[in-house]
């Protein structure tokens, strides 16, 4: 029982990772539709500016408020010179359009920055702690409670506030917000810097767990199944996606992987997002889309 | 010389076209300030595109648009907004998932002068903002008497509530000028009376311009200062709606058997 437990935990505490990631493609899919293939380029790049800086020798908080700043300064160019030509084109060439960025980015990223592996030190330690006989590192609680720290701050940011107002409005109909006074781009640029700040958060902490280098863009493959299962327009789904996917991943290793030989890990998210295709196409709490005819 | 009183609105030669089909053919009229100005006419008159071009969801072919004096080829949305037209949709559209308390503060989007660091980092005029917002808008929703559906999601609210939700939304923002698209649809005909009688207040007491289309001539004839009679694009008539009623080209085109009625 207590191994089943443990499992289960370090699995759910895990997933909280995968969450992250998520959340950034659910922040701008919501408001523009457009899934961004972007976001893992980006959390590179927000994770490689904080050592970066870091390395230079600019304290913790200096650090992150410069790449804060720089993520900002991002989401304003990527909306500028990319989303706002681009209005009322298909899904498919927005999304056409994130991928090139997402060369573009991992390229200035590695070509300023440097492209070997860099460690990254957050200052927690990754001991075990031991609820009674469970045990549990101490280094996915921490992430576990940021991602949780994360999930209310933006669902306050998004249910209290009038962005939030506004980011819902142009969510649900874009022709009535704009005809309302919604400035639309300002709240592309919104979205994008916000999706940004929660790229680093994400790139921190999984850049801590290995390493800061160009593998850590490949994060956001282990996002998709995450949305497949939450649904692309929900930050609830997006944690609870994760949470499912971290359980059932490392349930499935400890419990199944050993008739398949092991290994399981890799693909086991995918499978089971397939599973969730065939019964539940639009995620546990993503909008159907009707189609009006 | 002295200046003739300028009309809140203007339109002068506007065309409009989809895919080669004309939609409306050089189209001129004057909207007064301080009027109700219906626009009548059957379905594809071309009337739903006219307050598209309006407020900047279309982009006329040919012609001018007159805004209080300012001349312009063609509106935008979002500079319509923040120059004072509010518009109300056919069949609503509302944010329906959202409270009717969020969905007036969204018509007050135009008012707005955060600056982006502003507005991310909830600094204190932001918050300063959102307070004053949230007020105005509970004021208006008071005025419409939605104050108890302040709360609740307006996609389970009747279709009539709704529609005072979507003229809520519309007139919030306290603009010069307003768009409504059949804003009586849909109604029973008490709820008719009543919208009809929010409208006619809204105008009366607010010096509020309104332009809207509605296809109950009846509740047209009672409300308008003045008609203006589309069909295929084109107008057909022109001025108070008591000419209007007595138009033959009128009386042919559109209100046929209902001329008795009227008459009677």
């Amino acid at each position: 029982m207590s191994m089943f437990l443990e499992t289960l935990i370090g699995g759910l505490l895990a997933g909280t990772m995968y969450s992250m990631v998520a959340i950034g493609f659910v922040l701008i899919y919501k408001a523009s539709g457009v899934f961004n293939y972007a976001q893992g380029s980006i959390l590179l790049f927000a994770a490689l500016t904080f050592v970066s800086l870091t390395d230079q020798g600019v304290p913790a908080f200096g650090a992150i408020a410069l790449t804060i700043a720089l993520l900002v300064l991002m989401a304003i160019t990527i909306e500028r010179l990319l989303l706002r030509p681009l209005t009322n084109r298909s899904p498919m060439t927005l999304f056409m359009a994130t991928l090139g960025l997402s060369y573009l980015v991992e390229a200035v990223a590695q070509g300023t920055m440097g492209s070997q592996v860099r460690a990254l030190d957050l200052g927690i330690d990754d001991l075990p702690i031991f609820l009674g006989d469970i045990m549990i590192s101490q280094f996915d609680l921490v992430a576990a409670g940021v991602a949780l720290t994360l999930g209310i701050a933006l669902s306050l940011l998004f249910n209290r506030t009038r962005i939030g107002i506004q980011l819902r409005g142009v969510a649900d109909d874009t022709r009535a917000a704009l005809s309302l006074g919604i400035d639309i781009n300002r709240i592309w640029q919104i979205v994008w810097a916000v999706a940004g700040i929660v790229g680093l958060v994400a790139g921190l902490l999984w850049g801590a767990r290995q390493g800061v280098q160009f593998s850590l863009s490949l994060v956001v493959l282990k996002a998709l199944p995450v949305l497949i299962i939450g649904g692309f327009t929900s930050i609830a789904g997006a944690i609870l996606g994760g949470l499912i996917v971290g359980a059932s991943e490392s349930l499935a290793e400890t419990y199944i992987g050993p008739f398949l030989g092991g290994g399981i890990t890799p693909w086991f998210a995918y499978a089971l997002a397939l599973v969730f295709l065939f019964i539940r196409p639009a995620g546990l709490f993503g909008e159907r889309q009707i189609e009006r005819v | 010389m002295t200046t003739p009183t300028r009309p809140a609105l203007e339109l002068k030669n506007v065309s409009l076209s989809f895919k080669g089909v004309k939609a409306i053919s050089e189209l001129s009229f004057r909207v007064e300030a301080g009027e109700i100005c219906a626009l009548i006419g059957p379905n594809g008159a071309g009337k739903s595109s006219l307050l598209n071009i309006l407020n900047g969801v279309y982009v006329p072919d040919a012609g001018e648009i007159i805004l209080e004096g300012e001349h312009f080829s063609r509106m935008q949305p979002l500079e319509a907004a923040r120059r004072g037209i509010g518009r109300g949709f056919q069949n609503n559209a509302l944010f329906s998932g959202m409270s009717v308390i969020d969905n007036a503060i969204t018509g007050l989007s135009r008012h707005s002068r955060l600056t982006l660091v502003e507005e991310m980092f909830r600094l204190p005029r932001a918050r300063h903002e959102e307070r004053r917002f949230r007020e105005r808008a509970h004021e208006v929703l008071r005025l419409f008497g939605l104050d108890r559906h302040a709360a609740t999601v307006v996609g389970t609210l009747p279709y009539g509530v709704q529609k005072k939700v979507e003229l809520a939304r519309a007139i919030v923002a306290e603009p010069r000028l307003v768009l409504l698209d059949e804003p009586l649809a849909g109604m029973n005909a008490s709820e008719k009376q009543e919208i009809a009688a929010v409208i006619a207040r809204l105008n009366r007491e607010l010096k509020l311009t309104i332009v809207l289309i509605e296809h109950d001539i009846g509740i047209v004839l009672e409300l308008a200062h003045h008609v203006v009679v589309l069909d295929y694009g084109r107008k057909l008539a022109d001025g108070p709606p008591e000419t209007i009623r007595d138009n033959p080209d009128v009386i042919a085109a559109y209100l046929g058997s209902e001329r008795a009625e009227i008459a009677a």
